[in-house]
Formats: C-alpha cells, structure tokens, sequence
C-alpha cells in the first residue's frame, strides 16, 4: 500500500504487536491467553507488515517457509508430550522445573513448550495462508 | 520431578504408579506419526529426502504397531491416561484387540502406498506436501483405532478429514477440485452430525470416556434417549463409511485424484467408519443396536447390491472400483446388522481384508492404466501379452474380492454367511453370495477387456518394463491375501477374540478402571 502513514507506522504497530504476542503466549498459563490466541496476534502482524511493504518482505522477514515453522511447532509440541516417557507418567503430563536465576524463581515447563509449539503451528499455518491470498490480491 | 510449589495437593487425582515402557506403545504411533510429519513438512523441499523419510518412518509404524498387537495378544486392553488424570477426566487411550488390527492393517496399507507413490507422485507432488499428508493422515487412522475416548475420536476424525482434504486436491486439477468439494461437503455433515451426536451423548452420560459410558449404558437404558442417540451415530457413521443411501460422495470423488491416493482412502478411510460403528454400536450400545437391526440388515442389503450393480454398470476401472468399495462396506454392515461374536469377527476380518485388497485393486488398476493408456475399459486391453506376473497378480486380486478360496475374501464371506444363516436371516446371506457373484461378474469383465482382450493397434514402440516400484506393493499385498486365505487360523482366531472382548467388554472395562471401583 503507497501510503507514507501506513509505511511509517506499520513497523512500530508490527513489532508492538509481536511482543504483545509473545506476552499473550506465556501469560496463558495460568490466566487468559495461550499459543493459540498468541499466534493469531503475531499472523495479525504479519499480515499488517505484508500489506504495508508486500509479500516478499515478509517472506524474507520471517526467513523460514511459514509451513516449515508450523512443521517445526508441531515437533516441538510431540516432543514435549514425549518428555513424560523419560519420567515414567504418562503421555502429555506435565513437567516442572523451577531454576533461579538472580535471586527469581522462574518456572519452566513442558506445557509451556508445548504452548510454543502450539503457538508456532497456528503462526505458520495461518501466515501461509494469509501470505498466498495476499499474493493472488497482487496480481 | 519438583512438585513442591503446587499449592493443591492433587494426587488423589492422578495416576501415580509409573507407566511400563511397553504401555508407551499405546501412544507411540500417533505419536511418531505426528512427529515424522512434521519432520517431513520441514524439509518438504528436499523432494528426494521425502520418500526415503516417509518409507523409513512408515516401516517403523508398522514394527509399533505389530509390537502393539503383540503386547496385547500377551496381556489383554491396554489404556494410558493422557496428562496422568485419572479416568473417566483424563483422555484414555485404551488399546483392545479390535484397535490393534486395525491399527497393524492401517499401517501396513500406508507404507505399501508410501512405496507405490515413489513412482506415481512426481516431484510437484512431493513439493505440494504427498508425503506430510500422508503422514498425518496416519496419524489420524491411528489416533481413530487406539483412542479411548469419544471426543478424541472425533477429534483424529478432523485429523485425517484435513489432510484427506490435502491429499485429494494434490495436483489441484478442475476435476480434483469438484471430486473434492463433493467428498468434503458430505464428510463435514457427517462430522457435524457426529460431533451433535457427541453433545447429546455427554447430555446424557456426563462422560466421554468409552469405557465409563459402556458401564453406564444398561443402567440408562430405561429413563435416556439411547435409540435416538445410536441412530444419530450409525447415520453419522454410515455416511463417513458410505453406507447405502448416504455413499454418493464416493462414487463421485474416488476416481479424481492420484492412484496411489486413491489406493489409500479406499484402503484406509471408510474402515475407519466400519470400526468408529462397531467400537461405538456393538460395544457402547448393544441392546440399542439391537433393536435396528432389521434397518441394518436392509441398509445393508442395499449397500452390497447397489455397490455390485454399479461396479458392473461401469467402464472406467476407477469408478468401478470405487463401487467395489461399497459393496464390501455393506457386506460389514451386514455381520454387523447380525450381531453376536461370530458375526462381528467375520466382519474384523473382513475390514482387514478388505483394507489390503481394495489398495492392492486400486494400485493395479493405476499400473494397468499406465501399460494400456487410460483408465477406459473400452479403450485398454492386451495386458495378458506383455505383463505375465502382473496379469496373474491382478487375477488373484479379482477373486479375492470376489471371495473366492484360497484368497482371504473367501473366509470373512464363510463367516458371515454362517452367521447370517444361524441367526435366521437367510436373505440376508443370500444377499452376501449374489454381492460376491456380481462382484466376480464385474471383476472378470475387467479381466476379460483389459487384459485378455487383444488390441488390435500395437501401441507404438516396444513395450516398456514395470518399474520394481510399481509391481512390489502389489505383489507384497497380493502375497498377503493368498497367505491369509492359505493359513486363516491366526487371523481368524483374533478377530474372533476381538470380537468376544467387544461382545463382553469387562476385559476393557478392567483395563481403564482397574480398582473396578462403582462409578
């Protein structure tokens, strides 16, 4: 879009929206939030970043081909499920650890890599799809 | 594993003797499944590194899940609880004898159509993502067979539907695109009357673990709705494994996309139905199954003649096929219209038959149409000549459908028929053996046209040879059929077994709540 505003604001509103995903992601635990609802903010994103500047600019942004970052979440979700065999309980439970670096507690677990993996599927699959309608809009 | 800043003291809620490692096979194939699909779709660029991949993988599946079926041969229903809640609250994978055929079966059609899609998916179609698909499709068969739970049955229902809808519009061609449309409308209102059904039966139970809901069922069975709730799940049902009057979707989509995709759902995705009907009719709801199955019975009927007829009315070897399908889906109606422990085993074996067989026919009709030029009967012929061992292969291919001895059709037929004839309902097997004579009325004008027939223009230039990777599934699933049919003790003796456990499923029951405790 050859709107100077738009192109101007669009990196603050994307990297803002970003972060914010990224807050919505790891609050979700134990509040409102989550990888699912956390992805579809970063898709948002991107879809703002793609409109502003075209699709190849996302394409390059993001590095990865967005199915190979939802194959990527989905891995990363089965391994965090498989976790629970070295701990003998069963699949999908979850596993705690709670480090303390300076002097704060800060606890780790595989629902939270599971929620990334969630997070990376929803991003990848919607952004492709986001990405290819946008293409077709172009021609 | 640090617990310690839980505030909740929650261990009377959750499973706390740890898992065996052997238990680990309940999951392990859903899980591998997702996992080397996900791999896969990572490196969905490297064209060559996919079949390798997903052969490897597949072959793996199969080693899991025959090692599955062995540990529960050995030690009866296997359950694990997901996330450590204690059932009827935790998902239950629960794995009976029933799941674990099934499963072996699904699995064993996927790596012989992961080895026949080398040569037929080209590098477009590897690019477009065959292989992921295939994959997570897998991943939704196993899910369907292994899960305890209904919800979570609907749930690898979505699964394998997604990536069903992938594999049928692979090429992305006008006629795949209609097929699909046609195919993906009728599935969604299945899954939709499925999911309605799923509603109305937590209304009811307060529950949605299988197990729970068979202990349950008599107990209900004078003050619920069960009858209206089992109808809502044998239509469902019925329409996701074509059944008479809801199988138009089949015909109509079946003969658009790639073979070997073809080969695959006729293999894979209406036994998913035939199984999600006996799992939720014969175990959940017996006496409410009971009571249908005149209704059954005449579905049935209509199913395995409408599918005969229609295979004979056509001459485009694909669609023909396709009508096969059909036919042998009401065949498994009809053992499970019938009922009891002999009925329902015929129709396990049949299933594992029919997964096998109806790949194989599918994987050959696509062979066959790529040494003669088309799918058209009236345009093909003169196979016999050049293509010796392919024509003998595909000969016994026709009479194992047909249910001839010694292939493994002949068996489940023997089993049904005795069945339908010891409960009383003679048609019914009179029905069976006029469905297999048009069947092999229908198979041999395929024979007789396409391969016996002589052409009268040579094709120009020398006949090409088959490509190792086009003859061997064939071959391997076609051995498979005449060792079932010569030596049908061991199969016939489980799925007799699996039919008991699902007739009187207290071994299952015992497996999910192993205290026995009252709900």
């Amino acid at each position: 879009m050859k709107s100077l505003i738009f192109r101007t604001i669009a990196p603050v509103i994307v990297s803002v929206m970003i972060l914010f995903s990224i807050f919505v992601l790891l609050r979700g635990h134990n509040e409102p939030g989550g990888g699912f609802i956390g992805g579809l903010i970063a898709v948002a994103a991107l879809s703002i970043y793609g409109i502003a500047f075209g699709v190849e600019t996302v394409r390059r942004a993001i590095v990865f081909h967005p199915l190979s970052i939802a194959g990527a979440g989905l891995l990363l979700a089965t391994l965090s499920g498989l976790l629970s065999m070295v701990f003998h309980v069963p699949f999908m439970t979850g596993l705690w650890v709670y480090p303390v670096v300076l002097g704060e507690e800060i606890p780790l677990s595989s629902v939270m890599t599971f929620d990334i993996g969630v997070y990376l599927v929803v991003v990848g699959a919607v952004t492709s799809i986001a990405l290819s309608l946008e293409e077709r809009g172009e021609d | 594993m640090a617990v310690s800043s839980s505030p909740a003291d929650l261990s009377a809620a959750l499973v706390l003797q740890p898992v065996a490692a052997l238990d680990w096979l309940v999951i392990l194939p859903v899980a591998w499944c997702l996992a080397i699909g996900a791999i896969l779709l990572m490196i969905r660029h490297k064209s060559l590194a996919q079949p390798l991949v997903a052969v490897l993988g597949l072959a793996a599946l199969v080693a899991l899940d025959a090692a599955l079926l062995w540990h529960v041969v050995q030690s009866g229903p296997v359950t694990m609880v997901m996330g450590r809640w204690l059932p009827p609250f935790g998902i239950a994978f629960t794995v009976d004898l029933t799941g674990a055929l099934f499963a072996l079966t699904s699995a064993v059609v996927a790596l012989v159509g992961a080895v026949a899609a080398i040569d037929d998916i080209n590098v477009s179609g590897r690019r477009y993502g065959f292989y992921p698909f295939l994959l997570l499709l897998m991943a939704g068969v196993s899910g369907a067979f292994l899960t305890g739970d209904v919800f979570n049955l609907y749930v690898w229902f979505e699964v394998l539907l997604i990536s069903s809808f992938g594999l049928l519009v692979l090429g992305s061609e006008r006629e795949q695109i209609d097929g699909a449309v046609k195919y993906g409308f009728l599935n969604l209102v299945a899954t939709t009357l499925f999911l309605i059904a799923t509603g109305y039966l937590y209304g009811i139970f307060g529950t949605l673990n299988m197990a729970d809901i068979a202990r349950k069922a008599p107990g209900l069975q004078m003050t619920a709705p069960l009858v209206t709730l089992t109808a809502l799940y044998i239509l469902a049902f019925a329409m996701k494994a074509a059944a008479f009057p809801v199988n138009f979707w089949l015909p109509a989509s079946y003969h658009t996309p790639r073979i070997v995709v073809s080969a695959l759902f006729a293999g894979l995705l209406t036994k998913v139905g035939i199984y999600a009907l006996i799992r939720i009719g014969v175990m959940l709801f017996p006496a409410e199954l009971e009571q249908m199955s005149l209704v059954l019975a005449i579905v049935a009927a209509l199913t395995m003649l409408t599918g005969s007829l229609g295979a004979l009315a056509q001459s485009d070897t694909r669609r023909l096929l396709g009508y096969l399908v059909i036919s042998g889906i009401g065949a498994m109606l009809a053992g499970i219209a019938i009922g009891g422990p002999d009925a329902i085993g015929g129709v396990i074996f049949y299933a594992v038959h029919s997964m096998l067989v109806m790949t194989a026919l599918y994987l050959a009709a696509g062979v066959a149409a790529r040494l003669s030029g088309g799918f058209s009967l009236s345009a093909s012929g003169g196979l016999y000549r050049h293509h010796l061992l392919f024509t003998a292969l595909s000969l016994m291919l026709f009479f194992s459908v047909s249910g001839l001895p010694p292939f493994s059709g002949f068996w489940p037929k023997v089993m049904l028929v005795k069945a339908a004839i010891d409960g009383g309902s003679s048609w019914l097997a009179a029905i069976l053996l006029l469905s297999g004579f048009l069947t092999m009325i229908a198979t041999g004008r395929v024979f007789l046209l396409a391969y016996w027939r002589p052409v009268e223009a040579q094709p120009a230039g020398v006949p090409q040879p088959l490509a190792i990777t086009a003859l061997l599934p064939i071959l391997a699933l076609t051995v498979s059929s005449v060792l079932i049919g010569l030596f049908p003790e061991t199969l016939l003796n489980l799925a007799r077994q699996a039919a008991s456990t699902l007739n009187e499923p207290s071994a299952y029951l015992q497996s999910v709540f192993p205290a026995g405790g009252a709900p």
